[in-house]
Order: C-alpha cells, then sequence, then structure tokens
C-alpha cells in the first residue's frame, strides 16, 4: 500500500487563545474508501511525535507508516471494511501549520511568535479536515498516548460527530511527572545556544538539545524490563553501553525530521491539556458524552500509568457511558501501544465490529465460545 | 434468529452456554433492556443477550484474559473486581444486574447484593445450593469438607468463600426487606419445586428492592 500525504488548506482558525491563525495546512493520508453512506470513517490521532503517514508506504520516501501493523486490510482498523484517516496535528511539522511555517503577515517562519496551541485546537482542525472530506460523523477517533487525549477532547467536544472513541495509554491530563519529563526536553532544546530564541531557520537547528530531549523522552517510553531486554549492561564497543548507543540513535535521527520549536509547542499542550477544564470533574465533563468507549492501557507503562485510564473509565460509568475496559499485560512499557499489538488489536477489532453495526454470527460465536 | 420460538431459544442458549443458570437468566430477561453482567467471563451471555433480546449489556470482569475475549466479542468489559465494581454507577442505572454462580466468590456479599439492587431494578442471583444433599451427606460421612459435582475443590484451592443454601438466602432477603420476584431451583437442568434446600443444585432469584 502506497501512500501519499496530501494537503487541505483552509482560511482560518480560532484558537483557544484568543487569536486566529490564518492560512491554516492541515497534512493527511486516507487509506481505505468511505462507503455510500459515509458511515465507516475512522480518525487516527498521533502521539507527540508522529505524523500523517500513518499506515503503509510513503510515496515520498519508503517510510512505513507509524501505525502500520494496526492499519491495513484485515487488520485491527481494516482498511477492506473502514475509511481510516490520520492528520498531523496543528503546531506540528509534518505538512500541517506549525512554527517553522511561514507567517503569511511576515513571510518569515512564525518561530516562537506562533500562538500556543492546545488539544482542542488541534480537534477542532482534525474537525475541519472530516467536514473538507464530506464526514458528518465519524464511527471512531482512536489514537495513543497524546492521540488518546485528542480521542478524549473529540467525544466531549463534538459529541454528535463520532460513534466511538478508543483512547489508548491516555490521560485526561497530564500528572507532574509528565510535565517534568516534557520540561526537562524543553529546557533542553532552550539550553542549545543555538535555539537562539527559537529564531534558528536561517541557521542550524538547535541539533543537540533536541537529540537530547529525545533520548529522555526514549526512556520514558519503555519499561525497566524492555531495557534490561534490549540492552541489559551489553557494550557496543570499549566505550560505550549499547543503551548509550541507541539512545545517542534516537536522538540524532529525531533531528532530522523534527522541528524542536514544534517539540516545545506541542508538549506544552499536552501539559496545559485538562479535559475538566480545570474544574477537577470529568463527571461533569462526560455529562453531555454519547459515544462508546474502548479505554486500554498497559501493565507496565509507568509514564501513562492504569491509574490514569481508570480515571476516565470510572468517570464514564459514573455517567452511565458504554465503556469498555482492558489493562493489557505487556513488557514494552508506554511504547506497547505501537510494538505490542496482538491483543489490542483483538479489541479494537471486536470493538469496532460491534460499533458498526455487524454482530457476530451466532455461529462465530459459538465456535469463539468453545 | 428473530423467528425462533422462545422455546428453541432457551434450549439453544443452554446447548450453547452449557449452564442452566444462563438458560433460566436468558429467559427472565426481558427484551430491550439495560443489562449488567457481575463476572461476565467471556461474555458469553451478553452477546447472546444482545443478538437475541436486544439487550444494552455491559460486563464485569477481573481475569485480563476474559476481558479481552469479551470485548473481542463485542461486549462492553469493564476489568475491575466485582466488589467494588458497581461503586461508580449511578442509582438504577440498569433493568438487571447479574450475578451468576459467583455470590459465594466474593469477599462481601452483602454489599454487593445491596449495591446490584441500588444499581438494577431488578438483581438477578443465581447460586450453587450449599444445602443440596450431597453435600451434606458428603461431609456426615467424610467429616471433611465437601468436595462433590457441585463443589469439586479441595478447601484449599476452592473459589468459594462463602457457603449458602437456599434457606440462608430466604432468610437474608426477608431481613433485608427485598422482594422476591421469582425463584427457580435446579436439579440436574430441571426446574424443580419440592424441597428446593435440599434438592436444588443451583437457585436463581429475581429481587428487586422493595
Amino acid at each position: 500500500m502506497v501512500c501519499e500525504t496530501q494537503i487541505a488548506q483552509f482560511a482560518s482558525l480560532s484558537l483557544d487563545c484568543g487569536e486566529t491563525l490564518s492560512a491554516v495546512d492541515v497534512a493527511y493520508e486516507t487509506y481505505g474508501a468511505l462507503n455510500a453512506a459515509r458511515s465507516n470513517a475512522i480518525l487516527i490521532t498521533h502521539a507527540f511525535s508522529g505524523d500523517a503517514h500513518a499506515a503503509g508506504i510513503s510515496k515520498e520516501d519508503g517510510r512505513t507508516g507509524w501505525w502500520d501493523n494496526m492499519i491495513g486490510p484485515g487488520k485491527a482498523f481494516d482498511t477492506d471494511k473502514y475509511f481510516v484517516l490520520c492528520a498531523n496535528v496543528l503546531g506540528g511539522c509534518k505538512g500541517t501549520t506549525g512554527p517553522a511555517s511561514i507567517n503569511p503577515a511576515t513571510a518569515c517562519p512564525y518561530g516562537m511568535k506562533f500562538p500556543p496551541i492546545t488539544i482542542g485546537d488541534m480537534v477542532r482542525s482534525q474537525k475541519m479536515l472530516v467536514e473538507h472530506l464530506g464526514i458528518e460523523r465519524l464511527l471512531c477517533v482512536s489514537g495513543g498516548s497524546m492521540g488518546a487525549m485528542q480521542a478524549l477532547e473529540w467525544a466531549v467536544a463534538f459529541p454528535e460527530a463520532t460513534a466511538s472513541v478508543i483512547p489508548i495509554a491516555g490521560t485526561a491530563r497530564h500528572s507532574a511527572q509528565q510535565i517534568a519529563f516534557n520540561e526537562v526536553g524543553r529546557q533542553a532544546i532552550m539550553a542549545d545556544l543555538d535555539w537562539n530564541a527559537g529564531d534558528y531557520y536561517q541557521g542550524k537547528p538547535p541539533a543537540r538539545g533536541l537529540a537530547v530531549a529525545r533520548m529522555v523522552g526514549h526512556i520514558t517510553y519503555m519499561s525497566d524490563d524492555s531495557m534490561r531486554e534490549k540492552f541489559g549492561r551489553r557494550r557496543r564497543d570499549q566505550d560505550q553501553f549499547e543503551v548509550e548507543s541507541y539512545l545517542r540513535y534516537r536522538g540524532s535521527q529525531f533531528v532530522d525530521r523534527f522541528d524542536a520549536n514544534s517539540y516545545l509547542y506541542i508538549t506544552r499542550a499536552m501539559d496545559y491539556f485538562d479535559l475538566t477544564n480545570g474544574n477537577g470533574s470529568l463527571n461533569r465533563v462526560f455529562e453531555s458524552v454519547k459515544a462508546r468507549f474502548l479505554v486500554i492501557s498497559f501493565t507496565s507503562d509507568w509514564l501513562y500509568p492504569s491509574y490514569q485510564s481508570l480515571e476516565v473509565v470510572r468517570a464514564l460509568r459514573g455517567r452511565n457511558c458504554d465503556v469498555a475496559y482492558c489493562e493489557l499485560p505487556s513488557n514494552y512499557g508506554h511504547d506497547a501501544f505501537l510494538v505490542d499489538v496482538g491483543e489490542q488489536t483483538e479489541l479494537v477489532r471486536g470493538f469496532l465490529g460491534s460499533t458498526f453495526g455487524s454482530p457476530r454470527s451466532v455461529a462465530e460465536l459459538v465456535q469463539r465460545g468453545n | 434468529m428473530a423467528t425462533v420460538t422462545q422455546t428453541t431459544e432457551v434450549a439453544f442458549v443452554h446447548q450453547l452456554l452449557g449452564r442452566s443458570d444462563y438458560a433460566i437468566i436468558s429467559d427472565l430477561v426481558e427484551p430491550n433492556t439495560k443489562v449488567l453482567d457481575l463476572g461476565c467471563g467471556e461474555g458469553e451471555l451478553l452477546a447472546w443477550l444482545a443478538a437475541h433480546k436486544q439487550v444494552d449489556g455491559r460486563g464485569v470482569e477481573i481475569d485480563g484474559t476474559r476481558v479481552q475475549r469479551a470485548i473481542a466479542r463485542g461486549v462492553s468489559v469493564y476489568q475491575g473486581d466485582i466488589d467494588h465494581g458497581l461503586d461508580d454507577y449511578p442509582k438504577l442505572a440498569f433493568d438487571y444486574v447479574i450475578l451468576s454462580q459467583t455470590l459465594q466468590e466474593v469477599r462481601a456479599p452483602l454489599s454487593v447484593l445491596r449495591e446490584m439492587l441500588r444499581t438494577g431494578r431488578h438483581g438477578i442471583v443465581a447460586f450453587p445450593n450449599f444445602g443440596h444433599w450431597s453435600v451434606r451427606l458428603a461431609h456426615l460421612f467424610t467429616g471433611g469438607a465437601p468436595k462433590t459435582k457441585l463443589f469439586p475443590h479441595d478447601w484449599y484451592d476452592s473459589p468459594n468463600i462463602h457457603f449458602l443454601t437456599v434457606h440462608d438466602f430466604e432468610t437474608l432477603a426477608a431481613a433485608e426487606r427485598w422482594k422476591v420476584e421469582r425463584r427457580i431451583f435446579l436439579h440436574r437442568n430441571k426446574q424443580i419445586s419440592a424441597f428446593p434446600n435440599l434438592l436444588a443444585e443451583v437457585a436463581v432469584f429475581m429481587l428487586t428492592a422493595a
């Protein structure tokens, strides 16, 4: 499946901060076909460093999509049945308008003049895209990590616009620990002299700072178990542990594909995200929610621990919403939703099938029951 | 499927699920209702009720593998324990709250039963009857903790932590002033009416908080 990222252009977008962003591009990809009733569309929301290229092989650079193991013919998000779309988030650097984009008012990159954005802004830009594609109601919005925050925001901001949501390894608001790790990343970038207060697009990007930020990120995405298994105390050479080599490689690789200012803006959006808008009560927030929920967390995920998913689930139950919840066993830490997808696939497939209104045949039920 | 008669449906449930209490429960539940199944296993009963009685079903199950299978089957199941499984739900959130063959395994049966009748219009409880003659005989003749077809475990590996009889349950229901709407007693998958405390292997009660 060879895929090409497309760009939808919008005149403007009103932001939560009160400013209006003009000339907004949204980069997206689609997989599968929209049915005649336009009832089989699924929006995939990506995590912090993801992009619109969720599945298939990129026509541009041959890369495989970041959730290719979940999206495709016969996979969890089955493109033989569903029309799947994924868009780069607002503030990103993979085709959607962000700090590296040209500010039409100045003809220069925004840099730190880019307005602060929120998860809510990201979701509103996705809503514009979905409407632009002629879809009134989505079958599902699903994503992991920051993608889960967007999925939750969808259910609350546009209760009529999606039949279901699948937030995976996510939260309704960041904990102090999550904010702390993000802040270390931001400080690493801003401490790099090449950052130059965000004005580096004419010169050298803050590569060292961004690489260190990414290294910290990668530690939080793994688990003690998975690191012990993957690296142990093995040496790459005389003066380098395998784990050091891995983190350096991941850091340097990230610099080539990610913009440091996007890092600052998007992590801020995650940290400030609070589904309750500061009033503390998820129960009240879910009052108007109509979607079905499948919430998934992973045992070894210490960055987005299960208690955060459970908080969402319990509030939904308090509203008597239709919610399924499972904590999947995995050693892969937060990365599990990307790499350990066997059981996750079964859950998503069954949940989507029953949401789409294709109850399994009784024969199949008997077979599976035995 | 909608054309098959009620009797064939029940027979089919029995064949499908292999549990007589499920057959009775599926008969008690009215179509187009909201049902919560506590200790729902792999969601067999809820899937069947959704397909044949168009119920809006939810489940609670502690075992992760079973939860996975239930969700894969399209049933909305919450992974958690029954003792605290109902805390979050508002009053009368369901038409029926079902507790099938699990009452003897929960830590605090009375609070679970009260919670069932707080969150559900009707509570349906099925449990193995410890007063059955075979249990009494096993205890009388061996002098050990009863080990029978119904209670096949040794005392040290049994999931059952409370042993109750039909008589015990009736006493509790009266003390709590619950209204018993239906009582069904089963012996080898057949309904019986005489001497239930002695002859019933499984008892099914449908209750409401009067």
